[in-house]
């Protein structure tokens, strides 16, 4: 084990698995956000837009998207964002994950703001402030103390699923699991190894989950 | 009413010929669909992807590996009804053996020193090496060394796109999952060419769909011993195995194999082909 260590740069699979999660975590929750807003805008066509939206990046696999950013936008259409493979393949795969998520995280936040009484709403539009005015200053504070819980899970989901941009070739962690599997044989404790290195990277984001999920409770 | 039944009717129709074709398909592949079964039930291992190798269409399984597992099998006692076939996917081929899930796995697997510590191998079968798939109006590239500065796909940790990166950094390289992307890329022409065993590319350049579009450029720049993987330790099985390769070489099995599933790809395998199977430790 100490000898695959020494020969293959896990360290560095794992920063880029954390560049992944980072970026696309913050990618992921200005979308969800905006497309939230939408979601409950009061106009007919921008709730259209958000909800499409959901439902087209919910309901596609996290795999196909992917392989469409690069065989599809990149090859077909020729969108490279980088001339470089793997770059190109990385900033791909931070688009993409973040779309995927963004749609998750609308939704915890949509939770969030269903979860901050209607007369909240009213109470604000009554004293005077304009619809983006109780947006920010009312509603979404509630809503993102409402929605910690499920935003974390969908953080935690996010940190998970950078692997699977190892099907487009970003070097992570899996890509490199991938790597050693080829050359030194499948084994059960390097995969185990492989999965401790992602309980140490969500378990810290869940235990902080609950501690502000807690504290920042809507005590009503 | 009279509409709905029409509609069932050809629908019956339509289910028929399906089952017909399926029918016709299998008397295809030969005396396989002849052959009784013995009850001596056989477990092989082997890819389910890889067109010419291992490829398996419906219930249909084909390729390369296929016709020297299920001759082999034959020579164990197993006809070809006996023999259940076992996606090994390369991750988890030595696992498959060692926890008995499998009883041989014929599944592009090369003989190396590291795989030796976990498995046995009988074999090599097939010698193949490192190759480059182009197009085929391509021009300018001719082996390894005119792919600086050019566009290269491969799969993700597989050997080939390893040997590249280490061997030509000025490359740049493209990883997906499984080739078949890396042939969408080829034919769709955002990369120049893909890379991995020579065998492989011939299994994709023979497919119709790609016949006369792509070809290998025929300059192998490694060395790949396909072996047939078993359980640690069986020596009695591995001779078995070794005399069964010995035994499909002499008597032009071999050949024949070679010719239908890589003829169409105009591909010849490379010297030291048919190879002399290593005795068994």
């Amino acid at each position: 084990m100490g000898e695959i260590f020494a020969n293959y740069d896990i360290v560095g699979a794992v920063w880029k698995t954390i560049q992944l999660a980072v970026l696309s975590a913050i990618g992921a929750t200005v979308i969800g956000t905006i497309v939230a807003v939408l979601r409950v805008s009061p106009v007919p066509v921008l709730r259209g837009i958000g909800t499409t939206f959901v439902n087209t990046f919910r309901n596609t696999p996290l795999t196909v998207l992917m392989i469409m950013s690069v065989l599809g936008f990149s090859f077909l259409l020729g969108l490279q964002i980088r001339e470089d493979f793997a770059d190109n393949a990385f900033w791909w795969a931070v688009i993409m994950l973040s779309l995927y998520h963004a749609a998750f995280v609308c939704e915890a936040l949509r939770s969030g703001i269903n979860t901050v009484p209607a007369g909240q709403a009213e109470a604000a539009r009554s004293i005077g402030l304009t619809f983006k005015q109780s947006l920010l200053e009312v509603i979404l504070p509630q809503s993102f103390r409402g929605a910690i819980a499920p935003l974390v899970s969908t953080y935690i989901a996010l940190i998970k699923n950078t692997t699977v941009a190892a099907v487009i070739g970003v070097a992570e962690s899996a890509g490199i699991l991938a790597t050693i599997t080829e050359n030194e044989g499948g084994s059960l404790p390097l995969f185990l190894v492989f999965a401790l290195i992602f309980v140490v990277l969500t378990l810290p984001l869940g235990v902080l989950g609950t501690n502000l999920s807690r504290k920042l409770a809507v005590k009503r | 009413m009279n509409a709905r039944r029409m509609g069932a009717a050809g629908a019956a129709v339509l289910i028929a010929l399906g089952l017909a074709a399926c029918g016709s398909s299998s008397d295809g592949s030969g005396d396989a669909a002849a052959e009784k079964a013995t009850g001596k039930k056989i477990k092989i291992g082997t890819k389910f992807d890889q067109p010419g190798l291992g490829l398996k269409k419906g219930t249909e399984m084909s390729g390369f590996d296929i016709d020297v597992a299920t001759y082999v099998a034959k020579e164990l006692g197993s006809n070809a009804p006996d023999i259940e076939w076992v996606q090994a996917v390369s991750a988890q081929r030595e696992t498959l053996l060692s926890s008995g899930q499998v009883d041989m796995i014929v599944a592009t697997y090369s003989i190396t020193d590291k795989r030796k510590e976990q498995v046995a191998f009988a074999g090599p079968y097939f010698i193949a090496g490192q190759d480059l798939l182009v197009r085929a109006d391509e021009k300018d590239i001719t082996g390894p060394e005119s792919m600086v500065g050019k566009k290269l796909c491969s799969v993700k940790g597989s050997t080939p796109a390893q040997k590249v990166a280490d061997k030509y950094p000025g490359v740049n390289l493209q990883e997906f999952a499984t080739y078949s992307e890396c042939v969408a890329g080829l034919v769709s022409k955002a990369v120049d060419a893909v890379t991995t065993d020579d065998t492989i590319l011939a299994g994709f350049a023979a497919q119709d769909q790609f016949k006369g579009k792509l070809k290998v450029v025929g300059k192998t720049f490694s060395e790949e011993n396909y072996g047939i993987g078993l359980k640690k330790g069986d020596t009695e099985m591995c001779q078995k195995v070794t005399d069964a390769i010995n035994k499909m070489i002499k008597d032009g099995a071999w050949q024949k194999a070679v010719d239908k599933n890589f003829g169409p790809a105009n591909y010849k395998p490379s010297t030291g082909n048919p190879p002399t199977p290593a005795a068994c430790s």
